[in-house]
């Protein structure tokens, strides 16, 4: 029995022809501009507050425009972006290590294993070198040499040091940056800011989003905000694993309701598997902890050779470790991507070679490192990580090796959006982790940073521009206001009436575990069908059995946690079709039926060269978008 | 482990608080001090009971949004982020106070969820840099001498979680606003607006009912990123300079 329907492909993805050098300019020519002085009567909507949220908040109000901009922290600065810690590419050439924006956009074309669209990436290599030189300028602390010039390093799947970053805080550094400048406009009186509320659905009207109904988390209050465009910067869904290194309130919630309104949903299973996470220490883990993938510049991943080697590191033998990815992979060693990393791991922890609790670890190990370079060295690069991995483990890593496993860590799939990053409904724009682009289907280190402030900073204002400038937008009837808000009041009163007998993360964990299980790290045909059965069913106990306490009208975690473990039910569904459906491996996406005999993902070009972008409907509708390589020429990817 | 926790319980800003003791057991020594509250919490919602309100988001100690005091110490025995504060730091059978940060200019919403955008408006008053987006110069077209840059990082490390604030005696914002300033005024980008800068965030400071400085040094004590207490000094520095300079 099918699970979906095939619809028409997508024809047009807006990416202008040409040259590829030229793609960017010729949009940005082309569009169409509004006058400073009518700017101030656009209102524009943006929903969070992250690198991508916040910057594109902070330039559109400096372009002029009147942002109402919302987040459910309480405030804007801490949004989940807050937490990333190796580094942001950029295609400098400062180290003249032979480094360009072609080689930037080759990386990661390749990186993403050629499921990206090829001009969405070259102007994100092309946009890349201007970031940080906004972020300097708004006072981002980068490292620095002693020449006062900045200090780069170099991340997996790439041999150059493209890398800017501040210790292991960067992306905390560059969201104050961003935070900075947005609470420059609120000041000023262009951004008009709701802190702690959360967007519950899209209001469009006339085909187009006009606005968001959303729920002060305070009081409960439910409000409706109108604007001409709507932006959507929500990050991603990883949390459907209920595990993973997101923040414990990232969610899918916006994205799923303006799927559920018409906007399609691209790639759903792509999921990247971050392999350098503290491996989880019991049943009550709340979350995981990454370790910047920035650590195996210096650190040596490896396993005892035997079984079940009850030594502790130290006593083992050089002659007796294996440095599976030195040996594997003898050209990018320990700095392979992501994916490949990740999927080691696995495999030797499966063989039985895995180190720690259960078996499930290998070891990261900087021994050689400190005796070459010296303690203070390691401790200026990766000091706030060792405090962090001690504190969290009760191991101290400069003695012993780190233990590390791979983890749930960012989602490549969300909204389909064109080349102008607007959704299939017109006047929704969808940016940073939220939507599809970019990654292809797996994400290079350092890469989220930079396509979340290229999306907010420099692509996001010159399309929206381009919107509001080329469209008449009528007044929106209050009928289409109303029925979206009740909606919403009647779905909050429906989960607050069910009064059942099971807790919110007794259902979020239920389904984490049948995600991690048969659509983590690697999926069969069997486990997913097996995963398909099952969901509906824990989806309709959900909505039967669940328990939440306290009323609408009040601050309710319980109830907030509740309104999107619903909609995680219903987005992994999604998840697990589209992984069904993508007969091939590829990327974050690995079916064990579909590897070369050395155990690599095999890409199957002629028929999944496509990304798949989903129809909400009864039965999911999957309309293809072809992608075209002009320029990076699919081949197996090799890091050997 | 076994323990008592006794936690705040307010219904909401108006409401009379209150201690309320809870025992919980099968408390591993690996668990974070919120993922004892999880258990706390679920244990709460078996029983049909209301969980304990706590901000919380990242559990990385660094998005700030963590925060309580615990024993009378904001952040608990260790110097961490509530978040980053593991079981093991407490005796099996001990009694825990669990309370929200306490402090004029940070109302409590519900049991220990406060209200801490007061941070916020002392950033809006001038904590940033004025550059607008796409005329930036390149960014080795200024160099920073590697000494500013770092302490200016290590200012800029703070995560606005609010614990100075609740540890002062004064319930005072001092430190944070000394990190912020002093994290800007170390780079030559934030050179030119150093004087109005200064003068504005300690203006609202002081507006949001936070109260004066005297020195006391609880809130580096309880920093879980380790503000330097010097960056007080720079920020009255930089403030008797502003005056002086009768800038604005």
């Amino acid at each position: 029995m099918p699970d979906y329907r095939v619809g028409d492909p997508i024809a047009d993805t807006k990416a202008p022809g040409g040259p590829l050098e030229n793609r960017w300019d010729e949009r940005k020519f082309a569009a169409k501009l509004v006058n400073p002085a009518n700017r101030r009567r656009h209102r524009v909507i943006v929903v969070g507050t992250g690198l991508a949220g916040g910057s594109a908040g902070a330039t559109l109000a400096e372009q002029g425009y009147h942002v109402v901009q919302f987040c459910f922290q309480d405030s804007p600065r801490r949004a989940h972006s807050v937490a990333a810690q190796g580094g942001i590419n950029a295609a400098k050439n400062y180290r003249n290590d032979g480094d360009s924006v072609y080689r930037l956009f080759h990386d990661t074309v390749k990186g993403g294993d050629f499921r990206a669209r090829e001009s969405n990436v070259y102007r994100l290599a092309q946009v890349s070198a201007q970031i940080i030189d906004q972020a300097v300028a708004q006072g981002v602390p980068f490292a620095r040499e002693y020449g006062g010039l900045l200090d780069t390093r170099s991340f997996g799947g790439v041999q150059v040091q493209r890398t800017f970053y501040a210790r292991g805080q960067t992306g905390q550094q560059l969201l104050i940056g961003a935070y900075q400048a947005l609470s420059r406009q609120i000041d000023a009186g262009n951004v008009e800011l709701h802190a702690r509320t959360e967007m519950l659905d899209l209001v469009v009207a006339g085909g187009r989003a006009r606005g968001i109904v959303a729920r002060d988390l305070v009081t409960g209050e439910i409000t409706t905000h109108l604007a001409d465009a709507v932006v959507l910067a929500t990050g991603g869904y990883g949390n459907v694993f209920f595990l993973s290194t997101n923040a414990k309130g990232s969610n899918a919630t916006a994205i799923w309701r303006a799927h559920k309104r018409g906007a399609y949903f691209a790639n759903p299973c792509f999921t990247q598997i971050h392999p350098t996470c503290i491996p989880r220490s019991g049943e009550h883990q709340s979350k995981l902890t990454l370790m910047s993938e920035s650590l195996r510049n210096d650190g040596r991943i490896w396993v005892p050779k035997r079984k079940g080697d009850p030594r502790s590191p130290g006593e083992i033998p050089e002659d007796e470790r294996d440095y599976y990815l030195e040996r594997l992979y003898p050209s990018f060693g320990n700095l392979v991507p992501r994916d490949i990393a990740s999927r080691a791991a696995k495999n030797v922890c499966d063989a039985g070679l895995g180190v720690g609790p259960g078996g499930l670890g290998v070891y990261l190990d900087f021994a050689d490192a400190i005796a070459r370079l010296g303690r203070p060295a390691i401790e200026a690069r990766y000091g706030n990580l060792f405090d962090m991995y001690q504190r969290i483990t009760a191991e101290d890593p400069y003695a012993v090796p780190m233990r590390i496993y791979p983890a749930i860590h960012y989602t490549m799939g969300g909204l389909w959006v064109d080349y102008d990053l607007q959704s299939t409904i017109p006047g929704l724009f969808v940016i940073g982790e939220a939507n599809f682009s970019d990654h292809g289907a797996n994400r290079l280190g350092a890469s989220a940073l930079m396509q979340g402030l290229a999306d907010g900073y420099f692509v996001l204002p010159a399309t929206v521009n381009d919107y509001l400038g080329s469209t008449r937008l009528d007044d929106v009837p209050a009928a289409a206001v109303r029925e979206v808000e009740t909606a919403v009041r009647e779905r909050i009163s429906r989960l607050l009436a069910i009064r059942g007998t099971r807790s919110v993360d007794s259902f979020h964990r239920e389904l984490g575990l049948l995600m991690w299980d048969h659509c983590g790290m690697s999926r069969t045909r069997e486990g997913l069908r097996k995963a398909l059965d099952r969901v509906p069913g824990l989806r309709a106990e959900f909505w039967r059995d669940v328990r939440i306490p306290g009323g609408a009208a009040e601050l309710n975690q319980e109830l907030e946690k509740a309104n999107r473990v619903a909609d995680f039910l219903e987005l992994a569904e999604l998840m697990l079709v589209d992984a069904l459906a993508r007969e091939e491996s590829c990327g974050g996406h690995f079916r064990e039926e579909h590897q070369t005999p050395e155990g690599e993902a095999l890409r199957d070009d002629e028929h999944f060269a496509h990304v798949a972008a989903w129809e909400y409907g009864p039965e999911p509708v999957l309309h293809r978008e072809e992608l075209v390589f002009d320029h990076v020429h699919p081949t197996q990817r090799s890091y050997t | 482990m076994k323990l008592t926790v006794r936690v705040w319980r307010q219904a909401g800003p108006a409401a009379e608080g209150r201690l309320v003791a809870y025992p919980v057991d099968g408390i591993s020594p690996d668990m974070s001090f919120l993922e004892m509250l999880d258990v706390l919490n679920q244990r709460l919602i078996e029983a049909g009971d209301e969980p304990v309100a706590f901000d919380h988001d990242c559990r990385e100690g660094i998005c700030g949004s963590c925060g309580v005091v615990i024993d009378g110490r904001a952040h608990g025995p260790e110097r961490t982020t509530s978040c980053q504060l593991h079981m093991r730091s407490f005796a099996d059978g001990a009694v825990i106070d669990v309370e929200p940060w306490r402090a004029k200019g940070f109302p409590v919403v519900k049991d220990l969820v406060v209200d801490r955008s007061a941070l916020d408006r002392i950033v809006q008053a001038g904590g940033y840099v004025s550059a607008p987006t796409g005329s930036a110069p390149d960014a080795h077209a200024t160099p920073v001498p590697k000494p500013d840059a770092d302490l200016a990082f290590d200012n800029a490390t703070c995560i606005g979680c609010g614990a100075c604030v609740a540890a002062c005696p004064n319930g005072s914002a001092t430190l944070f606003t000394a990190a912020k300033v002093t994290h800007l005024s170390l780079l030559p980008q934030g050179g030119p607006e150093r004087a109005s800068r200064v003068l504005d965030m300690v203006d609202a400071m002081d507006a949001e009912g936070f109260g004066g400085c005297t020195n006391t040094g609880e809130c580096v004590a309880s920093c879980p990123k380790g503000i330097p207490f010097a960056s007080i000094a720079t920020l009255n520095r930089e403030y008797l300079a502003a005056t002086r300079s009768g800038r604005r």
